[in-house]
């Protein structure tokens, strides 16, 4: 079979493979790197590019300017054997749309209008012209297609950008055929091939003419980013519509066919396990209920109504098996970290030299969403579907047919976009609980964990301490030493699998460490010049259900930085902006700071317990800068307002963020703004308290997450220009600075240095619910609530 | 199980379900009206906040059998019904504000912020920061001050 558009004749000495028809002749500039892209066999045009690692063609490309038609004539594209695996593809269709399924997980962090973004960039698209959905688990991606560590955009940025300009290169080819033209007389804009005398083809009418009946494999170079229309632009997000109208679907609702309410009576202790259902027949009888089934988490009870799931869950009677912490508290894992804590050294001091410590602890926190943790799963005797937010699917595929004893073949695994992650989502536990659960009832099951089970037997955060100590001399630091001791955070969900397979592009000071270690040391960098720097982590404890909150250890270890900092800096009687200024190693850090203490008007007089506080972060291939102000005044405070936190209020937050080359500064923004809730509840309001092996939170009224009354009224971000050719992360980079600007703010406000977070851990705020049973009626009183 | 019926976004609908089935689940599980979204089941997160005779509530806290025939209940998917444009101008704001991150909070969100408006102008008065205060849903990817925006953006064209 041949393609459609025609062989190509070969020029004599002109080598096969070596052209551009990706991009556009005006654009086209013969030093720019080219890479491989693939035209794939489809009714319409479907093109590919490899995911990992896009191949570069750039011994290909001539140094000599090129005249495009010479090329355009060309043999421009190889008949190829398709890499077997690791492509993404873009088809277009005949509506004129371009899908794309992204082997990403989108929570809200706005990936699927970034790439829609990306896309429309590339190919001369508009962007509500280009459909984006989440592609299900895919084996052969190996380990790349896990969602994690802000690395969205990085990692896909030049794959998708591949796979588009060759769609485009192609369509200009379908184009100069139907039109008799030439490349170089050819435009594209909004999806329309536009031609000489006025004549054009839309991109829908070329989709078909443009489909190859073979593989073929090309060469394409891509915009230079001066070019950018689209990349760059604030774009508001492609899912708004949906979600404002309550169209855009959940896991939950989905209408799978006879995939009833699931949802599970836990055990009163964390990790504690089901020994006996005592009344089966009773639970059995309740209005509603189809099937009980005793899993390995507790007992399972699928109903009409997920209403009719909570009464049966309250009436269960069973014995259970306390679990592995069934005894421990607070006070008893700070022991245990304490214990395991590593001794910082003690260097030797120039004479005159001084030595600060300081040690700040970190409680537990949840890392729920507001989506609890949910997946509907169809097992069969032969096979097994499950649907499901995932940042990990691959892993959670394996997982799944473990636990139902099928080959991984057998179980698909669609990844559905979720209500929030900040890391919840990096483990498949609702997917594979729901899977065994389906199993067990040989029906199809809608599991949702109640939101009690949430944080008393979900993910959390790890309790944490960290050490510092530095040595200074007339104002200068000599030395700068930080201990963190954790209990261990879960990192098997993939991320093991991609550093193992980048282990040949690690520095040189990772080999032979832990995984946790390396990914400590892989994130953590002090942006200070302050001499001889170590940062090290020890861990303890693997019995807790942890995982990597959003930014993993950056929020604690900043928190702790950027405190000891302004102690370090009072000590060298600085001020903690000019401090800070004089120590930052990089021109970029140095930037967002000033941009914070400029346009947030650093070291403007303020009242009495009211304080500004201002905090750098470098990661992500970026940097940011946040500055707070905050109240601490009696009046704010002791505000009262029913089941709530109120205490102090941040009342201004100016960020300043470079994450190199953004592509929608809109969503960045808005990443900001997330880190920025997140790091108001981070270090004043919400944690976890563990007591007598349980976590006495079980709802919002609970644990004490930002809300409005804790809600800065002015927030400002800058997105700072970058000349940078790379995008840097955005989800998780707007936390640490933010939680270290809040906690320097009230240090400063109170002139007291708080020491444990968040500040409000050791102050009672709640009456406990009970533990069984392990969730609380459903109220009757709504209608007493109106307004 | 009894039948049941009231007004679901300007329609009457009947449903047969126990009397004691909350009012989200009769939304959810049985008529798949789905916007109203599950975030606690205790009136605390206010994710499935609605409202019934033009008034914000919390289906979830409310059975079924205290829905009277007359009742009028109002989900997001209705909400742009009660205004004369397209969508209602909270909608509206909120697209341009560009408020929404993961969504899942967002439509009682806006319903919330519909009726805090209405409850404001119903007393004379324009919503105060005050007011934003008191607005308890939970927006766990933290988008509460773009929604502050949005909430006095849209209340300027209701």
């Amino acid at each position: 079979m041949n393609d459609p558009l025609g062989p190509t004749p070969t020029q004599a000495g002109v080598a096969p493979a070596e052209t551009v028809p990706g991009a556009a002749a005006s654009r086209r500039r013969p030093s720019r790197r080219a890479f491989i892209g693939y035209v794939v066999s489809g009714a319409t045009l479907v093109t590919a590019a490899q995911f990992a690692q896009p191949e570069t063609a750039d011994a290909a490309i001539p140094s000599v300017p090129q005249i495009p038609e010479l090329f355009d004539l060309e043999d421009l594209e190889t008949q190829s054997a398709l890499p077997t695996s690791g492509l993404i593809t873009i088809t277009m269709d005949e509506q004129g749309y371009a899908n794309f399924a992204l082997p990403r997980m989108e929570v809200g962090q706005g990936i699927t209008t970034s790439t829609a973004m990306i896309i429309a960039e590339e190919l001369d698209l508009p962007v509500d012209k280009v459909r984006v959905s989440l592609a299900p688990a895919r084996p052969e991606l190996v380990f790349n297609q896990l969602t994690g560590g802000s690395n969205t955009t990085n990692s896909t940025f030049t794959p998708i950008r591949v796979a588009a300009a060759t769609a485009r290169g192609r369509l200009l080819q379908a184009a100069a055929t139907q039109l008799g033209a030439t490349l170089s007389q050819l435009t594209t804009k909004a999806g329309v091939v536009l031609g000489p005398g006025g004549k054009s083809l839309t991109y829908a009418e070329l989709s078909i003419k443009a489909a190859s009946l073979v593989d073929l494999k090309v060469t394409v170079t891509l915009k230079q980013s001066a070019d950018f229309t689209v990349i760059g632009t604030p774009t508001k997000r492609v899912d708004a519509r949906d979600i404002v109208t309550g169209a855009k679907k959940f896991v939950t609702d989905l209408d799978v066919p006879d995939a009833l309410p699931t949802m599970v009576c836990r055990p009163p202790t964390l990790n504690g396990k089901p020994v006996a259902l005592r009344n089966r027949e009773q639970v059995l009888r309740m209005p509603g209920v189809t099937d009980v089934a005793q899993v390995d988490t507790g007992i399972a009870i699928r109903a009409k109504t997920f209403g009719q799931c909570i009464d049966a869950v309250r009436a269960v009677q069973a014995d259970w098996a306390g679990g592995p912490t069934a005894s421990e508290s607070d006070d008893s894992i700070l022991a245990e970290i304490r214990r395991a804590e590593v001794p910082l050294a003690v260097p030797k001091l120039p004479l005159l030299a001084v030595q600060l410590d300081a040690k700040f602890e970190f409680m537990f926190r949840s890392s729920a969403a507001l989506e609890p943790n949910c997946a509907i799963a169809d097992v069969r005797d032969d096979s097994a579907t499950v649907w499901a937010g995932l940042k990990a699917p691959i892993v959670a595929q394996g997982n799944i047919a473990k636990a139902v004893g099928l080959p991984v073949s057998k179980v698909k695994v669609n990844v559905v976009t979720g209500g929030g992650s900040f890391g919840h989502k990096l483990f498949g536990d609702a997917a594979i609980e729901a899977a065994k659960i389906s199993k067990a009832m040989r029906k199809p099951v809608k599991l949702l964990w109640h939101r009690a089970d949430e944080p008393r037997q979900g993910r959390v955060h790890p309790m944490a301490t960290s050490r510092l100590r530095a040595t200074m001399l007339a104002g200068e630091v000599l030395t700068f030493e930080q201990r963190h001791t954790s209990v261990a955070t879960d990192f098997s969900h993939g991320l093991g699998e991609m550093l193992v397979a980048t282990a040949a592009k690690l520095p040189p000071g990772l080999v032979g460490v832990g995984l946790s270690q390396s990914i400590f040391l892989l994130t953590q960098e002090l942006p200070y010049n302050f001499g001889v720097v170590t940062q090290l982590l020890n861990e303890t404890d693997t019995r807790f259900n942890t995982g990597s909150m959003r930014a993993i250890y950056s929020p604690d270890v900043a928190c702790a930085n950027e405190l000891f900092i302004d102690l370090l800096a009072k000590k060298a009687g600085k001020d903690p902006l000019a401090f800070r200024l004089a120590n930052l190693k990089q021109a970029n850090v140095k930037a967002v700071l000033q941009k914070v203490a400029q346009v947030g008007n650093w070291g403007r007089p303020m009242a009495p317990g009211t304080a500004q506080g201002i905090a750098v972060h470098r990661e992500y291939k970026g940097a940011t800068a946040c500055l707070v102000e905050i109240d601490c005044r009696p009046a704010t405070v002791n505000r009262t307002i029913r089941d709530a936190v109120t205490g102090p209020r941040v009342t201004k937050v100016v960020m300043a963020v470079d994450a190199g080359l953004v592509v929608n500064p809109e969503g960045l923004k808005a990443q900001m703004l997330g880190g920025v809730s997140d790091g108001i509840g981070l270090a004043l309001t919400n944690s976890l308290h563990l007591k007598d092996g349980h976590f006495l939170e079980a709802s919002w009224d609970n644990y004490f997450y930002t809300r409005q009354w804790n809600t800065p009224p002015e927030f400002e971000c800058v997105v700072m220009p970058s000349t940078s050719s790379e995008p840097g992360g955005a989800g998780e980079a707007g936390v640490p600075a933010s939680v270290a600007a809040v906690a320097c703010a009230y240090a400063r406000a109170t002139g007291k240095v708080p020491t444990r977070f968040p500040i409000n851990h050791d102050t009672s705020s709640f009456e406990v619910k009970s533990f069984v049973p392990p969730v609380p009626e459903s109220p009757t009183d709504g209608l007493s609530y109106t307004f | 199980m009894t039948k049941r019926s009231f007004v679901l976004n300007g329609k009457q609908v009947t449903v047969d379900v126990e009397d004691d089935v909350r009012v989200l689940w009769v939304l959810r599980d049985v008529l798949k009206v789905t916007g109203p979204k599950y975030g606690c089941g205790i009136n605390v997160c206010k994710a499935c906040t609605s409202h019934i005779n033009g008034k914000a509530f919390n289906p979830c806290s409310v059975r079924i059998a205290d829905i009277k025939p007359t009742d009028r209940i109002t989900t997001i998917e209705g909400l742009a019904d009660t205004a004369s444009g397209e969508l209602h101008p909270m909608q509206e704001a909120w697209l341009e504000q560009d408020v929404a991150q993961c969504g899942y909070c967002q439509p009682g969100q806006i319903m919330a912020a519909v009726a805090k408006v209405n409850q404001a102008k119903a007393q004379g008065r324009t919503i105060s920061d005050a007011d934003l205060d008191e607005i308890r849903n939970v927006c766990r990817c933290g988008t509460y001050f773009r929604i502050r925006q949005a909430i006095k953006s849209g209340a300027a064209k209701m």
